[in-house]
């Protein structure tokens, strides 16, 4: 671990010129729970300052604490080297303070400009809304920080990039000095992640300070000076970046070393499991969300489909579990058209599905653990005795080995109630109950999403694991890390299509980037495209 | 993130008021009281004395007179006979709720069954044993029908259920009026009188409640109540009804039809009601009525499964409490209590029940702290 700036020594009284914002000794309870304890984070001027942690460690309590959603139970914050008391996000503008969320906070049917000047509209001698000027400070703005965001688009016909650069300029355009920016890379390609990167930095240059929430170590060593790590709502120190490798980092998050390194074996490849054929289906609001599309997945390998979150991965894995309606083409396991057969009998075939929203369709959270892991088997024997009644001390007993094979961690064992468990352990019994209907196939979508890096470890060595008994897995990730450590071959998928299948030996990340921008065709890349 | 320390005396007093607040059967309880202390102060503030309310509540359900020392059975058996509709009528809403539907029709269905029971009971061979078994499970079925059919209505058009039984308490009303009154001899308000093998007989209760109208219904609905809790706790049935009824999504992730679990849950629904419907017709009367209004025992149903909380022993028992308050109507007005005090205090428990929802948030934001405690631990832990 690299030099940990004491805590004493950021007690001392500020000068007033050095820092941008300093939070002393932050203090913020929540019933049950202290999300930030005794906290201190001390931020220079035109410094990108990163703030790292597991999912919560505390870091958005901190900067909601800054940004003002949350009164801090103790300590004090300093902007400028003044003591500033904060009580709204209003309070925190004023001060130069700035956000750009998660999730964007964007009118859609409204443009760039109109977004921007929300709530603060400037008006002409008639009181009348001046969107030229307005939008003519933005273009000028845009182009200083280098944004490229077209102020008069509507915000529904641009990309997720622009989407963010407008809520940047909505801070900009506020005259803010400090932008935070909370998991900024979460919703990006590897293409707008290297974009976003050089505007932090053009930001910076600009006589700007960011505060940079991640939990992403490579966007750290990219972006910051300087890391400020916190763990379970206390700080473990603040680090100069450039001194500190990424194992480091990853040591003071988790508290323990980690092996980001996932070893595998080269695939046994078997006959092909899944058989995808020009496959059509539409989504929710009836626009056709897959189109065409083909894939093949054989047993003893992991398939893994790179892409941008709304690009058809839920319609196709919903298609292959049977819970949406194919409209064309053929799906086929093991030779057998099962394009038109029920859920239940595609599980019965031995499909085992994880589903992307865990707590939405994998669990009922008011059912205990055992029922809940019985959802799959309560209609045959054992579960099942003399045709009508369930076996509630069967369904118990096979509950006690899942727990104890796949290391579950209940409170009150089977009779816990699943929502009482933790996201990882949730997780945990899902995985533990599909793989256990022995399936041929295993379709997991985002198997890991808000998990922290143990439990992360553990599904990612219990997935490869099925693959090496000889089970086919086709995954869906969002997040292109897991996509590349986990799977052997990778098809990028964009708006529907498969733009190109590689294998994942020794890709370049770039290119499976490229691809799901949809920018790359295959063939043209040396690749070959469509079904394996 | 760690736990905040409280003191061990704090710390235990809360884990009390979560057991108490996570336990919907001791909220019920609490309920009750409530609605009691509220009736017993406005009992007060009217100068008559409670004491007479809660003599009154003690005959209805021992039937012994405290003020003349007098023991009478009948009013067990009225007590009983009116609970039965209610505790029926409470599991056809407690049904469909536990399915994650709102039926509002339990009424019509109660109609449904309630004439197709006459019917039986009018045309079909008097053969005793028979005619009134045949009468109750006719009404069984013709109820099952029509709460089937607005569960197949929300399942294939999701026309919503609460829509769709309201309208239907409104038709199956005036056709019942309108069946009953093409029978011959029939006039505005009643049906020539049903031959004896088409009432549900009174046996040894007749002797035991000291001819009160209570009927062998009672074990029909003792019965019932065991059915409900065995196909919702103990069936294959049951459970895909259950986790349908808890989260959709998950329950067609699992294979489960949806559509399939939402008709038959109304169609349970509604056979409930229409038993309830058959009781009524075959014990409490004998002849077939014109109904001239609602007899309200599906509305009232309502309330009987929110304090049961759509459980089968929780229904039974407050199906029983809600009976004792409509029985004891006449024997508080002979105690100078006026008798809307018993619709004050059903108000009052269906008011306070309603407010759970505010206990039911209060609950899942601790489970949801409790749940970011536990990732914590297990973090702790090592996963």
């Amino acid at each position: 671990m690299a030099a940990t700036t004491d805590k004493q020594d950021t007690r001392s009284v500020s000068d007033g010129s050095e820092w941008a914002v300093e939070m002393l000794g932050i203090r913020k309870v929540f019933p049950g729970i202290v999300a930030n304890d005794d906290v201190t984070l001390r931020v220079r001027r035109r410094e990108i300052h990163a703030i790292l942690g597991e999912n919560g460690a505390g870091k958005s309590t901190l900067m909601s604490v800054l940004f003002g959603l949350y009164a801090p139970d103790a300590g004090k914050i300093l902007v400028d080297g003044k003591e500033a008391r904060i009580r709204g996000p209003n309070d925190a503008r004023a001060l130069g303070i700035g956000m750009v969320h998660q999730h964007f906070k964007l009118v859609r049917p409204y443009t760039v400009s109109e977004n921007i000047i929300l709530g603060m509209e400037p008006r002409n001698f008639l009181g009348e809304v001046d969107f030229r000027g307005a939008e003519r400070r933005i273009a000028e703005l845009s182009d200083r920080y280098g944004l490229a965001v077209d102020p008069k688009a509507k915000v529904e016909s641009i990309g997720v990039g622009m989407q963010q650069r407008a809520e940047i300029l909505k801070i900009l355009y506020r005259d803010a000095d400090v932008l935070i920016f909370d998991e900024p890379t979460a919703v990006l390609t590897p293409q707008e992640i290297d974009e976003l990167m050089a505007i932090l930095k053009r930001l910076q240059a600009e006589g700007k300070t960011v505060i940079l929430i991640t939990h992403k170590l490579r966007e750290i060593k990219e972006a910051a000076e300087r890391c400020t790590v916190l763990r379970r709502g206390r700080l473990v120190g603040t680090v100069d970046v450039a001194s500190t490798d990424e194992s480091a980092l990853a040591e003071m998050m988790v508290g323990r070393a980690v092996d980001f390194n996932i070893r595998k074996k080269s695939p046994t490849l078997g006959d092909v499991v899944l058989s995808i054929r020009d496959l059509d289906v539409r989504g929710s609001r009836g626009q056709l969300s897959v189109k065409g599309l083909s894939l093949d997945v054989r047993s003893g390998e992991i398939l893994g489909i790179a892409g941008v979150d709304g690009n058809g991965q839920t319609e196709l894995i919903e298609a292959v579990t049977g819970l949406r309606r194919v409209e064309k083409g053929s799906i086929s396991m093991d030779g057998r058209d099962i394009t038109r057969v029920s859920t239940r009998e595609r599980a019965g075939a031995g499909i085992g599905h994880v589903p992307e929203d865990r707590q939405r369709h994998g669990l009922v959270l008011d059912f205990r653990l055992d029922e809940n892991l019985a959802l799959r088997t309560y209609d045959r024997p054992p579960l099942l005795r003399r045709r009508f009644f369930l076996d509630f001390e069967a369904m118990a007993e096979r509950a006690r080995s899942l727990i104890a094979e796949y290391d579950i961690r209940a409170a009150k064992g089977p009779a816990t109630k699943a929502r009482s468990m933790s996201g990882g352990n949730q997780q945990k019994a899902i995985i533990a109950r599909e793989i256990d209907i022995s399936p041929r196939l295993l379709v997991i979508a985002q198997p890991t999403r808000g998990l922290d890096v143990g439990a992360i470890e553990n599904i990612h060595k219990r997935i490869i694991a099925e693959r090496d008994k000889g089970r086919a897995v086709l995954l869906v990730s969002y997040e292109l890390d897991e996509v590349l450590a986990l799977c052997d071959r990778i098809a990028a998928i964009s708006k529907g299509e498969i733009v190109g299948i590689v294998e994942a030996k020794g890709v370049d990340e770039r290119l499976i980037g490229a691809m799901m921008a949809g920018k790359a065709r295959g063939a043209e890349m040396g690749m070959r495209k469509g079904a394996g | 993130m760690s736990e905040t320390r409280l003191p061990s005396s704090k710390r235990s007093g809360r884990a009390a008021l979560d057991a108490f607040i996570g336990s919907n059967g001791a909220l019920s309880v609490l309920v009750v009281i409530l609605g009691f202390v509220c009736g017993t102060l406005i009992v007060l503030s009217v100068g008559r004395k409670p004491s007479g309310m809660y003599l009154a509540l003690l005959q209805t359900l021992t039937g012994y007179n405290a003020t003349s020392a007098v023991w009478n059975s009948r009013y067990v058996g009225e007590w009983l006979t009116a609970s039965m509709p209610l505790i029926l009528t409470g599991m056809s809403m407690g049904f469909a709720a536990r399915t994650g539907l709102f039926n509002i029709g339990a009424e019509g269905q109660y109609i449904i069954g309630l004439t197709a029971a006459q019917f039986v009971a009018l045309y079909f061979p008097a053969i005793p044993g028979l005619h009134w078994s045949l009468a109750l499970a006719a009404a069984a079925l013709a109820a099952a029908f029509w709460g089937g059919l607005v569960g197949w209505l929300r399942a294939r058009f999701a026309v919503s259920e609460v829509v769709a039984t309201i309208m239907l308490n409104y038709i199956a009303f005036f056709l019942s009026r309108y069946l009953t009154r093409l029978i011959p001899d029939a006039n505005t308000y009643r049906t020539p009188s049903f031959p004896e093998t088409a009432l549900i007989p009174r046996s040894f209760l007749d002797p035991l409640t000291n001819h009160s109208r209570l009927s062998v219904g009672i074990f029909i609905v003792l019965f019932c109540v065991l059915l409900y809790w065995l196909i919702l706790e103990r069936t294959k049935l049951g459970f895909e009804l259950r986790a349908t009824g808890l989260n959709r999504n998950a329950a067609s992730y699992a294979g489960i039809s949806v559509d399939r679990s939402l008709t038959i849950s109304m169609a349970i629904s509604g056979a409930f009601a229409g038993i309830a419907g058959a009781i009524v017709a075959l014990g409490s009367f004998n002849y077939g009525r014109v109904l001239g209004g609602y007899d309200n025992y599906g509305f009232n149903g309502i309330a009987v499964a929110l304090v049961g909380n759509s459980r089968a022993g929780g229904t039974l028992v407050s199906g029983l409490l809600f009976g004792m308050l409509a029985s004891a109507q006449p024997l508080m007005q002979s105690r100078q209590i006026p008798k809307e005090i018993t619709w004050i205090i059903s108000g009052l428990v269906v008011i306070f029940v309603s407010l759970r929802a505010g206990f039911r948030m209060l609950i899942e934001w601790r489970a949801k702290v409790a749940a970011a405690r536990g990732q914590t631990d297990s973090e702790a832990r090592d996963v």
